[in-house]
């Protein structure tokens, strides 16, 4: 019986000793996906992917409850990106593609209380209290908070102009097009 | 605004149409000489497989909501129909023309998706299937019975023998040279003993001997070959190089050892070679697309054909190493692609290369 | 024809229905429209304002930055207006355009030539180029005097007069050649001389024998100019495709011709060089070949720059609604949405097609036939990239060549299932382009929220560092208060008890 227990606390021991060594030195690092993932996203926190903020939408993709296209602001580029980080495929076909907004302001009903100035994430408004705000499409993201708290609501999402500049050719539609029988099925 | 067309504005005089029927017209020779060899059952059996080949077609694009006719009027099935009867024996009965469409058409064409979709060639994947499955019926060579001939049965006796079968089977049979010499090899015999009765060259340029419609006449299908070429339809890289695989090994072996071995001329004109080489291997959906692949292509089938003829189970390899190689073209097209101008190529590209500049 | 065959390549319907039509001058209409880019690079800056009188030949907008060429008025008359018009492109989109008023007079800008150009030095003339606001006229634009700035910079043995046209219908070139030849061997004369005089190489292709001979003869008493005949085919006349046939040798990717010692100019270009450099005459009008079977009177038209298609067809006569209206070549040219876009100093060529002349073809699924394979200049697969592209696998298309692709349409022309190849590449080049653009939006919008939050921090930071320092300044002045207080009343007691004493 002595032995028993004289075995038993030695293999009881080593096997600890072992544990604590490989917790030490064989560690496995946190994956960085979620940090990745956040760096990814535009980080505005302006909630129109459901979530509170960049951060939580980055953990909810990366553990997987929540689809790639979740984030207006970031576009095709993102989805691009997220499918590609993940490892996974991603079905543009059913993606319908989003137009890019920025904000505008109406000049003739901003009072100029300046409440969207604080509420944007990228200083894309200027204006001082008192005159009117005006947008700078280049450094909008198209994230409506600032819309959120327009009192006069004379800010509006509108889409971004094609010029000549950002036109592109478009894709080439299908041909022969299956007939209904066969989507109805 | 309607956003008019992208560049370019205008097109080459090819479609898929023109494609297909100068295929068609290219076979239509060495078709028409194999069915006047067999006669009245041989024509029944090519209709049946060509129709029922066009019928499966129409009814699995049908059943997956495709528009019918446009798929249809541009002769993809017709064509492998076509091909698939070439290489039956020409007295079958009609459900193995029947069967061997549907495994052609359905199996090995609409459920990979249609058209162009495709990894192995239809119609050798179906005389594949029918081999395995109906060995018998596949092995029933005949002896040749031109139309006008005594022996060669008329319409109607024609006719039941394509619904109900050949009546003195023993009579009319004949195993092709291929076949014939595989068996006396394996009794033992001696090659020129076997091959002095039973092998004539020009009988097999010109196509009087027993076999499928397409392993007659070598010399036709070789014409239809070089119409193809000249019409730039095929490019010369896979049959050239299936051939002068083929007539290589046939070479090296044969002078070795004469008494087992035939020699390149046997090779070339007996069984399916020379339809083979110019219309089954060089189909498009199934090959690579890169000229030094089709070389590599072109030399596989050569080698695993030379293989099979002479050490494998049948006597005539044809379908078996065309599906091989169709198996090995994903790999090939991944791994050999053409050098894109301004970088750097393969090592061995850029010596062909320096060789033809003479830098 | 003695060249290093190149790859690939289609041979289409010549159709040079103008080939035998000598060059007619067209009357300039009342108004020009001038677009402000006309060529590569940044668009110029106008040094005109509306109602301001202008002479034929005037500067009328700068060149801006390294890259860009300056905008002459092609007649004398007045600035209308700076306006938005329809820019020479598919979109129809509008674009910055000045407007010019003609008065019919032809009244010259005075200028001043050399006495004899020869004895320019190289800078010179090209300062002469670009003064003259001479971009490539073979449809690139590029602006001349950069790419001659280039090719002075580096060693270049070898300049290559690109004669080829290769486009079916266009026939601009060929009759340039015919019909101006001593012009056009001054011009590439003086081009050679720009370049310290390499070896020059005229290319044309075999299907010109007249345009061959003429030049032949003219340039047989030059030692350092030849002509060389190359087989006709499309695209015999793309830079590098030329390059690879004359010299042997192909252009590494993501370097310049120039880095391997070949300078390329066009045909028209140098015709063009030798009026500004020889004559003084700034580039204002441009031979274009008005062709295809919608139009009553086709040939070879000397245009001013910045004359609507529009009138220009009314000039040619249309027999029959246009079914396609193009401008360049049918293989490469763009095609408009609508006849009232200005001709532009890189178009060549207007077709008005009929319906029978375009392609219009079902589209059928692809059956591999490779002819893409084939058909390509480059060496790429177009089947498999379009393939790529169709399911949205922009990387994939990018590894196996998309960039590399000049966008010739061999491809789709060889194409017997009619599969528009060369429009998938269009739009996967602008995905990448797209792609990067959006990239760089993405740092910038991430750089300027990293911003903010560090103002907001600092600004918190500032309140807070103030809040305390009033803090302490009110703890301060009321300790002082405290002690003052407690003095006078220490005084007061003081006083109180000295009182007490007192009494």
């Amino acid at each position: 019986m002595i032995e028993g227990i004289f075995t038993l606390t030695i293999l009881g021991l080593s096997l600890g000793l072992f544990l604590g060594l490989a917790a030490r030195y064989l560690k496995v690092g946190a994956d960085p996906i979620v940090e990745d993932i956040s760096a990814m996203l535009p980080g505005s926190n302006c909630g129109q992917c459901g979530f509170a903020g960049c951060g939580q939408a980055a953990e909810a993709v990366a553990n997987g409850s929540a689809t790639l296209d979740l984030c207006p602001p970031g576009g095709k580029s993102l989805i691009e990106s997220l499918a590609k980080r993940l490892g996974v495929d991603w079905d543009f076909s059913n993606t319908t593609a989003s137009v890019p907004t920025v904000a505008y302001v109406q000049e003739a009903t901003c009072i100029g209380c300046a409440r969207c100035f604080k509420a944007c994430p990228t200083d894309a408004i200027v204006g001082a209290p008192k005159q009117i705000h005006a947008v700078i499409n280049s450094a909008c993201n198209g994230c409506r908070l600032c819309v959120d708290v327009c009192p006069t609501e004379c800010l509006q999402m509108v889409e971004v102009q094609t010029t000549l500049e950002n036109w592109r050719w478009h894709k080439p539609q299908p041909a022969m097009q299956q007939t209904p029988l066969a989507q109805a099925a | 605004m309607i956003i008019p067309p992208s560049s370019p504005h205008i097109a080459g005089p090819n479609s898929v149409q023109t494609v297909m029927l100068l295929v068609l017209l290219a076979l239509l020779p060495g078709t028409m000489l194999g069915i006047y060899q067999f006669g009245w059952p041989a024509l029944f059996l090519f209709l049946i497989t060509t129709s029922s080949a066009v019928l499966f077609e129409a009814a699995s694009l049908k059943i997956a909501g495709k528009p019918v006719a446009p798929y249809c009027m541009d002769f993809s099935a017709l064509l492998t129909g076509w091909l698939l009867a070439m290489t039956l024996p020409p007295w079958s009965p009609w459900w193995i023309g029947v069967l061997g469409s549907f495994c052609a058409i359905v199996i090995g064409k609409q459920v990979f998706g249609g058209i162009g979709q495709n990894l192995f060639n239809p119609a050798m994947l179906a005389r594949t299937i029918l081999l395995v499955s109906y060995p018998l019926q596949m092995t029933t060579w005949i002896s040749p019975h031109p139309f006008g001939s005594p022996q060669s049965p008329d319409a109607a006796a024609g006719w039941s023998i394509t619904t109900g079968g050949i009546p003195d089977l023993d009579a009319v049979s004949s195993a092709s040279v291929l076949g014939h010499v595989r068996t006396d090899l394996g009794m033992g015999k001696l090659l020129p003993d076997i091959l002095g009765p039973i092998y004539h060259p020009l009988a097999s340029a010109v196509g009087t001997v027993s076999g499928s419609l397409g392993e007659t006449s070598a010399f036709l299908f070789l014409l239809g070959g070089l119409f193809l070429l000249a019409k730039k339809i095929i490019t010369w890289h896979i049959p050239l190089a299936m051939l002068v695989t083929v007539a290589l090994l046939a070479t090296v072996f044969s002078l070795s050892n004469p008494d087992h071995y035939a020699g390149p001329l046997y090779h070339l004109l007996n069984g399916g070679l020379m339809l083979g080489a110019f219309f089954i291997a060089t189909d498009p959906v199934s090959s690579p697309v890169s000229a030094a692949g089709k070389l590599v292509f072109g030399a596989g089938c050569g080698v695993l054909l030379f293989i099979i003829r002479n050490w494998g189970g049948y006597p005539e390899g044809m379908a078996f190493a065309v599906l091989l190689m169709n198996a090995a073209t994903p790999l090939i097209d991944h791994y050999i692609k053409p050098r894109i101008y301004g970088h750097q190529g393969t090592r061995i590209g850029e010596f062909f290369r320096r060789q033809r500049r003479g830098a | 024809m003695a060249g290093y065959p190149i790859r690939g390549g289609v041979h289409p319907d010549e159709r040079k229905l103008t080939r035998e039509i000598t060059i007619m001058r067209v009357p300039t209409p009342r108004r020009l429209y001038l677009p402000l880019k006309q060529h590569i690079g940044a668009p110029a800056k106008p040094c005109r304002v509306p109602g301001e009188i202008i002479h034929k030949g005037a500067l009328l907008a700068r060149s801006q930055g390294n890259v860009s060429a300056h905008i002459h008025a092609p007649c004398s008359g007045h600035v209308e207006d700076i306006v938005h018009w329809p820019a020479p492109h598919p979109s129809g989109l509008p674009t910055k355009v000045m407007v010019v008023v003609n008065d019919g007079k032809e009244i010259c800008e005075d200028v001043s030539v050399p006495v004899n150009p020869f004895y320019l030095r190289p800078e010179v003339i090209a300062e002469r180029v670009g003064l003259s606001g001479i971009v490539g006229l073979g449809g690139a634009t590029f602006p001349a005097a950069v790419k001659l700035t280039l090719g002075q910079s580096h060693k270049t043995p070898i300049l290559i007069i690109n004669g080829c046209e290769c486009e079916p219908y266009l026939t601009c070139d060929d009759r340039l050649m015919q019909e101006r030849t001593h012009d056009v061997l001054d011009g590439v004369r003086i081009l050679s001389q720009a370049l310290a005089g390499p070896e020059t190489i005229i290319a044309i292709e075999a299907n010109k024998p007249d345009a061959i001979r003429l030049m032949e003869e003219a340039a047989s008493h030059y030692g350092n100019i030849r002509v060389m005949a190359v087989p006709t085919r499309y695209p015999m006349g793309s830079e590098k495709q030329l390059i690879e046939f004359v010299t042997g040798r192909q252009v590494p990717v993501g370097k310049l011709s120039a880095d391997i010692g070949v300078m390329l100019h066009n045909i028209a270009t140098a015709y063009a060089v030798n009026r500004a450099v020889r004559e003084g005459k700034p580039l204002t009008s441009r031979i274009v070949t008005v062709s295809g079977g919608a139009v009553q009177r086709p040939g070879n038209y000397e245009v001013p720059v910045g004359m609507l298609i529009s009138d220009l067809l009314e000039f040619c006569g249309l027999k029959e609604e246009p079914a396609r209206l193009i401008m360049g070549g049918p293989m490469m040219g763009q095609a408009i949405p609508h006849a009232r876009i200005p001709v532009t100093k890189g178009c060549n060529g207007v077709l008005a097609m009929s319906a029978a002349e375009v392609a219009r073809r079902v589209e059928h699924p692809c059956i591999r036939c490779a002819s893409c394979v084939d058909a390509c200049p480059i060496g790429l697969s177009p089947l498999t990239m379009s393939a790529f592209l169709k399911n949205d696998k922009l990387d994939a298309a990018v590894d196996i060549g998309l960039r590399d692709c000049i966008l010739c349409g061999s491809c789709s022309f060889a194409c017997p299932s009619g599969i528009p190849l060369a429009h998938y590449f269009n739009y996967g080049k602008g995905e990448l382009i797209s792609r990067a653009q959006q990239q760089q939006k993405d740092d910038e919008i991430k750089r300027l929220i990293q911003d903010r939050q560090v103002r907001m921090e600092r600004l918190e930071k500032e309140r807070e560092e103030a809040m305390a320092r009033r803090k302490a300044e009110i703890a301060a002045r009321k300790a002082a208060q405290a002690e003052k207080e407690k003095a006078a009343e220490g005084g007061a007691d003081k006083a109180a008890e000295a009182e007490k004493a007192v009494a």
